[in-house]
C-alpha cells in the first residue's frame, strides 16, 4: 500500500474526447530526424556484435539472439539511440501478450509498403535484443545502410520500455492489453501501468498511441496522452465470453471504483465502463465486426477510418483478432494503405511458437506458447474448439524468462479442460507441479517425463499417423523443444525462420 | 454472495459438511490464491467432506457461521479498497477465530489480519487483529521479498512447507505474536528474523503466511491441519484424517524444495 490513487476525474475525460474519432491516416510522419551518423565507438561495437553472432552460430550454440547486443551494449552504452535515426521512425509495441504476432504483423504491413521495417525476433525483447536486431543490420563497416528509408519495430517488454521510450523516441506507441504475468520479475501489474503512464506524461514529444479500448487497464494511457491516440477494439457481442475468466486483472480504476462489464471477450478484456466515475470504452477507431471463429482461421470485418475490409484472417483465437487489430491500427499510422494491410493479415503466418504447425514423421505438431493466465486460458479456448481427441505434450519451466514462480498456472482454467477425451504427457523443470495442477484439475496425466526429447518422443508414439500432437510450453520450454521437431521435421533453426 | 456445494454432489446425511468462507475472491487472489480453494476442495472429496464455499465480496452480509476463512493477497491497490470493508467484519472474524474457526491467510490477507499496516508515506491502517503482528512497508525502491522460501512449522504433523513469496511489506511479531515457522530458505516475515508467518486462534487453527497463492496444493500437510480444524469446529472432538497414499502433492512438494536448495536463499 504504498501508491497513492490516481486522479481520474470526469473533466478530465471529457477534455480527452478531442482525441476521439480522429483520422488514422492524418497522423503525420516524424519530423525528419537529423540523420545521426554512428560514432566510431557505436560502428566498433556492432562491429565487434557480429564477431560474437558468427561465432555464436559457428559453434552452433544457437540463434545468438542476446550475446551480439550484450557485446554491443557493454562497449558503447547508447547504441539502441541509433533507432531514433531512421527516417520513418520506430513503432514500438509492447503489452503482456501478442507482442511477438503484433510485431510480425506490422513488419509484414511495412514491408509491402516499401517501409523497409528493422525489427527485432524471436520475442528477444531487451535493450540487448535490441542491439542484436542493429548488430544484424549493419555492414562490414559497422555502418546500418540507408537509415532514411527505414521503419524500426520493435517489440519491447513492458517492464523493459519506460526506460527505452526515452531513447527511442517512437512516433508511434503500440499497447496491446495487461495481464499478469511472471509476478515474481515484474512485482504488481499495477507498477507496470503506472511506469506506462509516467513515461506517457513526460514525454516532450508527442507520439501516436496505438492502444486497446478494451483493456480498461490502458486508459490513463490515453488521459495522460499528448499526441493523438488510435484505439483498436472488437465490435462483435456474438463472440463475448459468456462469463469474466478467473484471472481477471483490472478490477478498479484510478478513481477508485469497480468496472462494470456489458461484455468480456478476453480475462478482463471487453466493453466497460466504471460505476463511479463514469469513464468508460471509447469507440475504437479501428474495430473488428462480424467474427467468425474458424478451427482454421478467423474471418472478420475490419473497420477503419480509411475504409472497411473483409480479412480472412489464417490466425485463430480472438486474442489473433486483437493483434491483427493491433497491426492493422499501427501500419496505418505510419501509412501503409488499407489494401496492403488486408492483404499483409490474409497472408500471415504464425509467429514462432504461436500456433506454428510442424509435420514430423506424418504426424502435425502444432506449438502453442502458454506462458501465464490469459495466455494458457487463450490456448485452452483453442483446444476446446475442435472435438476430436487431444494428445497434448505440456512443458513447464521455471527459468527467468518463464518465471521462477510457477503458482500462476492455478490462475489459468485447466478445469474446462477436464471431462474432454484427453491425453497428456508432461515435461519441464516443473513437470511435478504441472502433473499436480492437471490431478486438481480432475485430468490424470498419462506421465512425467523429466527428459524434453524422451518427452517428444513418447507423446509423438501416443499420437496416430496423420494425427495431431498438441505441444503446449512456456517460453524457454518452447525454444528447446521448437529446436527438436525442426530437427526431425528437417525446419529451419528458429534463428533462420522467415522474419 | 454466492453458495454452491462443491463437487457437485449432494451430501448425504452421513456426510461430513464444512462450511467454507472465501474472503473477497474476487480481489485478493493476485498470486493464483484460487489454487488454495482448489487443493481443499480436491482433499476433501479424497477424505469424503463436502464444502460449502460461500464468497465474500466488499458490502455483502457475513455468515452466520463458517468452520474455514480463507483470505489470499492483493495488490497493494486493491488491498486499500478493502481494508475498511475488512475492518468492519473485525469483530465477527475475532470472535470465530476465538471459538475455532480454521483461517489461513495470505500474503495481503496475513497483513490485513494483523494490527496494522503502515504505508512508507506515513499512513496506517488498522488490521483484523487476529494476529499480534505489525507490518511495514518499506521506503520506496526498496527490494521486494521475491522467491523461492521453504519452512519448518512446528505444529503438530505440518513440518517442512514449500512454496514462493513475493512481498513487499516486512511483518514483526508483537509480544504475544508466535511465529508459524523457521525459515530454511527465504525471506519470511522480514528477511532478519528468521519467522514467517504467525498462528493464533483456539487450537492454533488460524494461520497466517507469505508463502502466497497456491499453498495448499503441494502442502498437503497443511490442508489437512486445516481441515482437522474445521472438522473438530463443526462436529467436535478430534478427528483423524487418514493420509492418502503419496501422490502428485507429495511429488511436486519434494521437486520444490529440491528448486529452493538449488536457487533458494538461505536464512540467516
Amino acid at each position: 500500500m504504498t501508491r497513492a490513487a490516481r486522479d481520474c476525474k470526469p473533466a478530465e475525460v471529457a477534455a480527452d474526447t478531442s482525441c476521439e474519432n480522429g483520422s488514422v491516416a492524418g497522423t503525420p510522419p516524424p519530423p525528419a530526424p537529423p540523420i545521426v551518423a554512428p560514432t566510431w565507438r557505436q560502428r566498433g561495437a556492432l562491429l565487434l556484435g557480429r564477431a560474437a553472432a558468427q561465432a555464436s552460430r559457428r559453434l552452433h550454440r544457437g540463434g545468438g539472439t542476446a550475446l551480439p547486443g550484450v557485446v554491443s551494449t557493454a562497449l558503447a552504452p547508447n547504441v539502441v539511440e541509433l533507432f531514433s535515426a531512421l527516417g520513418h521512425g520506430v513503432v514500438t509495441v509492447t503489452g503482456t501478450n501478442g507482442k511477438t504476432t503484433t510485431s510480425h504483423l506490422l513488419t509484414a504491413a511495412a514491408e509491402r509498403a516499401n517501409l523497409r521495417p528493422l525489427t527485432n525476433r524471436s520475442g528477444s525483447n531487451l535493450e540487448r535484443g535490441l542491439a542484436s536486431t542493429l548488430v544484424d543490420a549493419v555492414d562490414a563497416s559497422g555502418r546500418l545502410l540507408e537509415p532514411a528509408s527505414r521503419l524500426g519495430v520493435l517489440e519491447v517488454d513492458e517492464a523493459a520500455l519506460p526506460a527505452l521510450w526515452p531513447r527511442l523516441r517512437p512516433r508511434v506507441g503500440v499497447f496491446l492489453n495487461l495481464f499478469r504475468d511472471q509476478l515474481d520479475r515484474y512485482g504488481e501489474i499495477d507498477s507496470i501501468a503506472e511506469g506506462w503512464r509516467a513515461m506517457v506524461a513526460s514525454d516532450p514529444g508527442s507520439p501516436t498511441l496505438v492502444l486497446n479500448a478494451d483493456d480498461p487497464s490502458l486508459q490513463p494511457l490515453r488521459v495522460a496522452a499528448r499526441g493523438p491516440v488510435v484505439a483498436f477494439g472488437i465490435e462483435d457481442a456474438s463472440v463475448a465470453l459468456p462469463g469474466a475468466e478467473h484471472a481477471s486483472d483490472a478490477r478498479f480504476c484510478a478513481c477508485g471504483s469497480t468496472f462494470a462489464y456489458e461484455r468480456v471477450y478476453v480475462g478482463h478484456v471487453g466493453h466497460w465502463r466504471c460505476r463511479g466515475c463514469g469513464v468508460a470504452r471509447s469507440t475504437p477507431e479501428v474495430a473488428a465486426r462480424s467474427i467468425v471463429l474458424r478451427e482454421d482461421g478467423t474471418d472478420l470485418e475490419l473497420v477503419t477510418p480509411e475504409g472497411t475490409a473483409n480479412v480472412s484472417l489464417p490466425l485463430v483465437g480472438l486474442y489473433s483478432v486483437y493483434n491483427a487489430l493491433a497491426a492493422a491500427a499501427a501500419a496505418l499510422a505510419v501509412g501503409v494503405p488499407l489494401e496492403a494491410v488486408r492483404e499483409t493479415l490474409e497472408a500471415s503466418a504464425p509467429a514462432f511458437g504461436r500456433q506454428e504447425r510442424i509435420t514430423t514423421y506424418g504426424r502435425e505438431v502444432r506449438l502453442l506458447l502458454a506462458k501465464n493466465p490469459a495466455g494458457l486460458n487463450a490456448v485452452i479456448r483453442t483446444l476446446l474448439a475442435g472435438d476430436e481427441r487431444l494428445r497434448l505434450l505440456w512443458l513447464l519451466n521455471d527459468g527467468i524468462q518463464d518465471g521462477e514462480d510457477v503458482s500462476w498456472i492455478y490462475d489459468a482454467d485447466f478445469e474446462l479442460l477436464a471431462g474432454r477425451d484427453i491425453e497428456v504427457v508432461v515435461s519441464g523443470s516443473r513437470a511435478e507441479d504441472l502433473a499436480l495442477r492437471l490431478h486438481l484439475a480432475g485430468i490424470e496425466p498419462a506421465f512425467v517425463e523429466a527428459h524434453t526429447s524422451t518427452a517428444l518422443e513418447e507423446s509423438l508414439a501416443l499420437v496416430p499417423r496423420d494425427g495431431r500432437l498438441d505441444v503446449l510450453a512456456t517460453y524457454t520450454a518452447m525454444l528447446e523443444l521448437r529446436e527438436m521437431v525442426a530437427a526431425r521435421a528437417g525446419a529451419q533453426h528458429y534463428w533462420e525462420a522467415p522474419r | 454472495m454466492t453458495s454452491m456445494p462443491s463437487g457437485g454432489v449432494p451430501p448425504e446425511a452421513s456426510r461430513r459438511v464444512v462450511r467454507v468462507v472465501v474472503l473477497y475472491p474476487d480481489v485478493m487472489n493476485v498470486y493464483a490464491d484460487r489454487g488454495n480453494l482448489i487443493a481443499l476442495q480436491a482433499r476433501a472429496r479424497e477424505h469424503d467432506i463436502d464444502l460449502e464455499v460461500t464468497s465474500i465480496g466488499v458490502g455483502d452480509p457475513m455468515p452466520e457461521a463458517a468452520d474455514l476463512v480463507l483470505i489470499g493477497g492483493g495488490q497493494d491497490r486493491e488491498q486499500e479498497r478493502i481494508a475498511s470493508d475488512l475492518a468492519g467484519r473485525g469483530p465477527r472474524l475475532r470472535e470465530w477465530a476465538d471459538a475455532g474457526t480454521s483461517m489461513l491467510a495470505v500474503c495481503g490477507g496475513f497483513q490485513l489480519f494483523g494490527r496494522s499496516y503502515h504505508t512508507s508515506d506515513g499512513r496506517e491502517f488498522e488490521g483484523v487483529g487476529i494476529f499480534d503482528v505489525v507490518t511495514v512497508a518499506p521506503a520506496p525502491g526498496a527490494e521486494r521479498c521475491i522467491g523461492d522460501i521453504v519452512i519448518d512449522s512446528s505444529l503438530p504433523g505440518v513440518g517442512e512447507v514449500v512454496g514462493f513469496e513475493n512481498h513487499g511489506g516486512r511483518t514483526f511479531l508483537g509480544i504475544e505474536g508466535r511465529p508459524f515457522a523457521r525459515v530454511r530458505y527465504g525471506f519470511g516475515n522480514n528477511g532478519d528474523d528468521g519467522t514467517e508467518g504467525a498462528i493464533a486462534g483456539e487450537g492454533d487453527a488460524v494461520i497466517g503466511t507469505y508463502l502466497h497463492g497456491s499453498v495448499l496444493p503441494k502442502n498437503p500437510a497443511l490442508t489437512d491441519h486445516l481441515l482437522r480444524a474445521a472438522l473438530r469446529h463443526r462436529y467436535g472432538g478430534d478427528v483423524e484424517l487418514e493420509r492418502p497414499q503419496a501422490g502428485w502433492a507429495e511429488r511436486a512438494h519434494d521437486a520444490a524444495v529440491a528448486v529452493a536448495r538449488r536457487r533458494g536463499r538461505r536464512a540467516r
